[in-house]
C-alpha cells in the first residue's frame, strides 16, 4: 500500500469537513488518517490527510479537491522534505515483574509515562508513523488495553509556508 | 483578502417594501428584510425569470416576490419541473436559471434537477427555504439537510443564517454557478434570515480565494497543440458540451475550416457544429454515427474540446482510440487525464483556446503543409457505406418513430428548440434531426433523467418566446413531469410535445430484447399499440390527459397523419398542444456499440458490423 500526505490550506467554514471527507469516499480514495487545526491565519485551517492510494492517480484527488471552493491550497509533503508527526497514547498491562521492562522500552523510544495505576500504565510518544509503530510492536506482547491515536500532522522544512501568497493576487 | 465584486447590471431596484425606516442620506444603506435582499439581489444581477412553488420556511421571500415588476415567477406543479425549467432556460439562452423551493420534501424534490444540472455544466442557482435557525438539528416539520444533500451535486452549497449575508451569497452563489464550468450552486436560507432586517450593501464583498478559474491558456501549450494538429494524419475535433457553453460555435467553426480537420459532435454538443457542414461527421458513441464512432477510433490525434470521454463515448477505455495522441482542452482541470491520458493538456475556456489556437496553428502549417487527404478518402468511404437509416415501415404497421422525429425537425427547422427525455426517442432525436446552432437541443446527457423534457421545453419557451419549442418525449417519460403543461396552459407558455408512444420503456426493452433474451421484465406500459389495430388499455389516454390540462391534443397512428398534425401543431399558439404518436414499439436505436466492448465492435444494425479490411 502506498501512501501520501496531502496538507490541504482550507477556509474554517461550516461544513467544510464533510465537503472533503465525503470528496475521498465518493471518488474511491480511503484516508488513512486526517488531522485538522488551526493555521496562523485567522479564518483559515489546516488539514492533513494521509491517503491510500492503490491503482488511483493521486492527481486525480488533488484535482477534485481544488475544486472545492473552501479549499485553498493543497501541497503534498514528502517524508525527505517534511517534519511528519504523530501521537499516541497507549495504556498496557502492566505487572510487577514486567513494568521495569516496559519502562526501558518507553525510555528507548523517548516516550513518557502520563499516568501509572497498579496494573496499567498510560505511555505518550511522538514520532512519525514508523516510530510509532516500531513501539507498539514492542508493547503488544505485554498486552495493549487501549489506544488513542492523533492522525498525522506535518509541515514543510526551510523557511517556506504554505499559506504564503494563498491570500493575495 | 481579494475582492471581487460582481458587476452590476440592473441598478434600477424598485423601492424596498420591507424599509424598516427612511434613507436618512443618499449614503446610507436601506435596510432590508433577509428575503427582500434576495429578491433586490436578484433584481440587480439581471434575473428576470424564476420557477418555483412555495411553502411554509420560503413564505417571507415569496411575500416579497409578489411586488416585484422586474422578476417573472413561475408556479410549477412540483419542484422538479422548477428545476429543469430553470435548466431548460439556462440551456437554451446561455443565461442563469433560477429555481425556488421551500425546506424538506420541496428542497428535495429539486435535487434531481441540481444533479442533472452537474452532470451537464448548467448553470443554476437554486434558492431554498430553512426552517428557523434556531430549530435546526431537533428534526423540525420540513426540515432537511439540504446544503449537507446537494454537496456532491454542487459546485457549492450555502447555508444562510443571517440576513446581512444575503447580498454577498447571492452574489458569489451567481459568480460561482456562470464562471469556469458552469453548474449548480444552491442557497438555503433560514426562515429567521428571511425574516430579520439588515443593511442591504450593493454590490457586495464577494470574497472567494478558492475560486479563480483559469480561462486563459499557456502559451507553450498551445504551441505544442499546433504542432501536433500539423503533423497528424488522421486528426479529428472531439467536441462536447463545453463548445455549447463557452460560446465557442463560431471560434470551433472557423479552426475547424481552417484545419480542415473532421468533427464529431457529443450528444451535449449536437448544434456546437452545424450538421450541414461537409466536416461534421455526426455523434460519436454508444449511438453515434458510424463514420464518426470509427474516425475516432482509428484517428491519430483526438484534439478535445470541452469533451469528457464519458463511457457512453469511448465504450471499453482501453480499447478507445488506441492509436491516437490527445490534445485535451478543458476548463475544469479535474476532467483532463481523469478517463485518457492527455499528450498536451490545455486548460482554459474553449473559446479564448480556439482564439489563440488558430493564429498558432496558421504559424506552424505555413511551414508545414498538414495533409488529411487519405483520412478523409476513408471518412467518406465510411460516410457513404454506413449512413444513419432506419425501417420506415415497421412489420407490426405502426408509425416508424424515427420518421416521425425526422418529419419534427424538417418542418420545424433549425431555429426551433429540441428538448427530449431520455431513452430511445432522445437518441433518435439526436440522430435524424440536423441542428444547426448551440442551444437548439437540449436534453439530459449526463445524469439521463427521464422527464426532462416537458419541464425543459417550458424553461426554454419562457426564455426565448420567439422561438418554437418541442419536447420530444417518450410515454414513459411523460408521465414522470407532464403535470407542467398546467403550468404552460396557465402561464401562457405553448410549448408543443411529441410524445413518441411506443407504449414501452423503450431503450431498456431494446436492451432485454438484445441482451436479455427477449424477456421483457416490466417495460410494458400499455399507453399505446401492440400492433396496427391492437391497442394496450392506453392508460393514460394522452389525448384526454391534454385536453384536461387544457392543450390541444391529437393522436397520429397513419404515416399520412403525421405532416398535418405537426404543422398544426405548429399553428396553434393559444395554448400548448401535445401530439401522441402511435408508434412501432420493436423499433431499436442502431448503430450501436454494445456496453463494455470497444467501439471497434459498433454495428450498423442488429448483427450487422462494419466491414474492416474494406477500404
Amino acid at each position: 500500500m502506498t501512501y501520501h500526505v496531502l496538507s490541504l490550506l482550507v477556509e474554517d467554514k461550516p461544513g467544510l469537513l464533510t465537503r472533503v471527507a465525503g470528496l475521498f469516499a465518493r471518488r474511491g480514495f480511503n484516508i488513512r488518517s486526517l488531522a485538522v487545526g488551526t493555521t496562523e491565519i485567522e479564518g483559515l485551517s489546516r488539514i492533513t490527510v494521509v491517503v491510500e492510494v492503490e491503482g488511483l492517480p493521486l492527481e486525480q484527488i488533488t484535482k477534485q479537491l481544488n475544486k472545492l471552493i473552501n479549499v485553498l491550497k493543497i501541497v503534498e509533503l514528502d517524508a525527505a522534505s517534511s517534519v511528519q508527526r504523530e501521537h499516541l497514547l497507549v495504556k498496557v498491562r502492566v505487572d510487577n515483574t514486567t513494568r521495569s521492562q516496559i519502562l526501558e522500552a518507553a525510555n528507548l523510544f523517548r516516550a513518557r509515562v502520563v499516568d501509572v495505576a497498579t496494573d496499567s500504565l498510560v505511555i505518550e510518544v511522538t514520532g512519525d508513523t514508523a516510530k510509532v509503530e516500531a513501539l507498539l510492536r514492542v508493547l503488544e506482547p505485554y498486552g495493549v488495553k487501549e489506544i488513542a491515536q492523533s492522525g498525522l500532522v506535518a509541515i514543510g522544512r526551510g523557511s517556506k509556508s504554505i499559506s504564503e501568497r494563498v491570500l493575495k493576487n | 483578502m481579494t475582492t471581487e465584486s460582481t458587476p452590476v447590471t440592473a441598478p434600477s431596484a424598485p423601492a424596498p417594501k420591507a424599509s424598516a425606516r427612511p434613507e436618512k442620506s443618499s449614503a446610507e444603506p436601506p435596510m432590508l428584510t433577509g428575503s427582500g435582499a434576495i429578491l433586490a439581489s436578484l433584481e440587480k444581477l439581471g434575473v428576470t425569470d424564476v420557477f418555483g412553488l412555495p411553502g411554509g420556511a420560503i413564505m417571507p421571500f415569496y411575500d416579497e416576490l409578489m411586488a416585484s415588476t422586474a422578476i417573472r415567477h413561475i408556479l410549477v406543479r412540483h419542484e422538479q419541473g422548477a428545476g429543469h425549467a430553470a435548466e431548460g432556460y439556462a440551456a437554451a439562452s446561455g443565461r442563469l436559471g433560477v429555481c425556488i423551493a421551500t425546506s424538506g420534501p420541496g428542497a428535495t424534490n429539486l435535487v434531481t434537477a441540481i444533479a442533472d444540472a452537474h452532470m451537464d455544466s448548467v448553470p443554476l442557482l437554486a434558492i431554498t427555504g430553512q426552517v428557523f435557525s434556531t430549530s435546526m438539528g431537533t428534526d423540525a416539520f420540513q426540515e432537511v439537510d439540504i446544503t449537507g444533500i446537494t454537496m456532491p451535486i454542487t459546485k457549492h452549497s450555502f447555508l444562510v443564517t443571517d440576513p446581512a449575508d444575503v447580498p454577498g451569497v447571492i452574489a458569489a452563489a451567481v459568480h460561482i454557478a456562470t464562471t469556469g464550468r458552469p453548474g449548480p450552486v444552491l442557497v438555503d436560507v433560514t426562515k429567521d434570515a428571511q425574516q430579520k432586517s439588515a443593511p442591504f450593501i450593493w454590490p457586495p464583498k464577494v470574497d472567494l480565494p478558492g475560486y479563480r478559474p483559469v480561462t486563459k491558456a499557456h502559451g507553450k501549450q498551445i504551441q505544442a497543440a499546433a504542432q501536433l494538429i500539423v503533423e497528424a494524419r488522421k486528426p479529428v475535433l472531439y467536441v462536447g458540451g463545453g463548445v455549447v457553453r463557452s460560446g465557442a460555435s463560431r471560434e470551433l467553426l472557423a479552426f475547424a475550416e481552417k484545419t480542415g480537420a473532421p468533427v464529431v459532435t457529443t450528444l451535449m454538443a449536437r448544434g456546437a457544429f452545424p450538421d450541414s457542414h461537409r466536416q461534421n461527421l455526426g455523434m460519436p458513441g454508444m449511438h453515434g454515427t458510424v463514420p464518426a464512432v470509427l474516425a475516432l477510433q482509428e484517428s491519430d490525434l483526438l484534439i478535445a474540446l470541452g469533451s469528457r470521454f464519458d463511457d457512453r463515448v469511448t465504450g471499453k477505455v482501453s480499447e478507445f482510440a488506441p492509436g491516437a495522441k490527445v490534445i485535451h482542452i478543458d476548463i475544469d482541470p479535474a476532467e483532463i487525464g481523469k478517463i485518457r491520458h492527455a499528450d498536451v493538456p490545455i486548460v482554459g475556456d474553449a473559446r479564448e483556446v480556439l482564439l489563440d489556437l488558430l493564429p498558432a496553428f496558421e504559424a506552424v502549417a505555413a511551414q508545414q503543409k498538414p495533409d488529411t487527404t487519405d483520412w478523409w478518402k476513408r471518412l467518406e468511404t465510411l460516410r457513404v457505406q454506413y449512413p444513419l437509416g432506419y425501417v420506415d415501415d415497421p412489420d407490426d404497421g405502426l408509425l416508424a418513430p424515427q420518421a416521425v422525429i425526422e418529419a419534427i425537425g424538417k418542418l420545424s427547422g433549425p431555429e426551433a428548440v429540441y428538448a427530449a427525455g431520455v431513452g430511445q426517442h432522445q437518441m433518435w432525436a439526436a440522430q435524424f434531426i440536423e441542428y444547426e446552432r448551440p442551444g437548439a437541443w437540449l436534453n439530459s446527457g449526463g445524469a439521463g433523467t427521464m422527464g426532462y423534457a416537458v419541464p425543459a421545453a417550458m424553461g426554454a419557451k419562457v426564455a426565448q418566446p420567439d422561438r418554437l419549442v418541442w419536447a420530444i418525449d417518450g410515454d414513459g417519460c411523460f408521465q414522470m413531469t407532464n403535470q407542467e403543461l398546467a403550468t404552460c396552459t396557465i402561464n401562457d407558455i405553448p410549448i408543443k410535445v411529441a410524445i413518441i408512444n411506443n407504449s414501452s420503456l423503450g431503450m431498456v426493452r431494446q436492451w432485454q430484447t438484445l441482451f436479455y433474451d427477449g424477456r421483457h421484465s416490466f417495460t410494458d406500459l400499455e399507453t399505446g399499440s401492440t400492433r396496427a389495430g391492437e391497442e394496450t388499455r392506453m392508460v393514460p389516454d394522452f389525448v384526454k390527459l391534454a385536453e384536461a390540462y387544457g392543450a390541444l391534443g391529437i393522436r397520429v397512428t397513419q404515416p399520412e397523419e403525421v405532416e398535418p398534425a405537426i404543422t398544426l401543431a405548429m399553428q396553434t399558439n393559444d395554448r400548448p398542444v401535445v401530439i401522441d404518436f402511435i408508434v412501432s414499439r420493436d423499433a431499436m436505436v442502431w448503430p450501436m456499440v454494445p456496453q463494455g466492448v470497444g467501439n471497434s465492435s459498433v454495428q450498423y444494425a442488429r448483427d450487422h458490423a462494419p466491414v474492416w479490411d474494406e477500404e
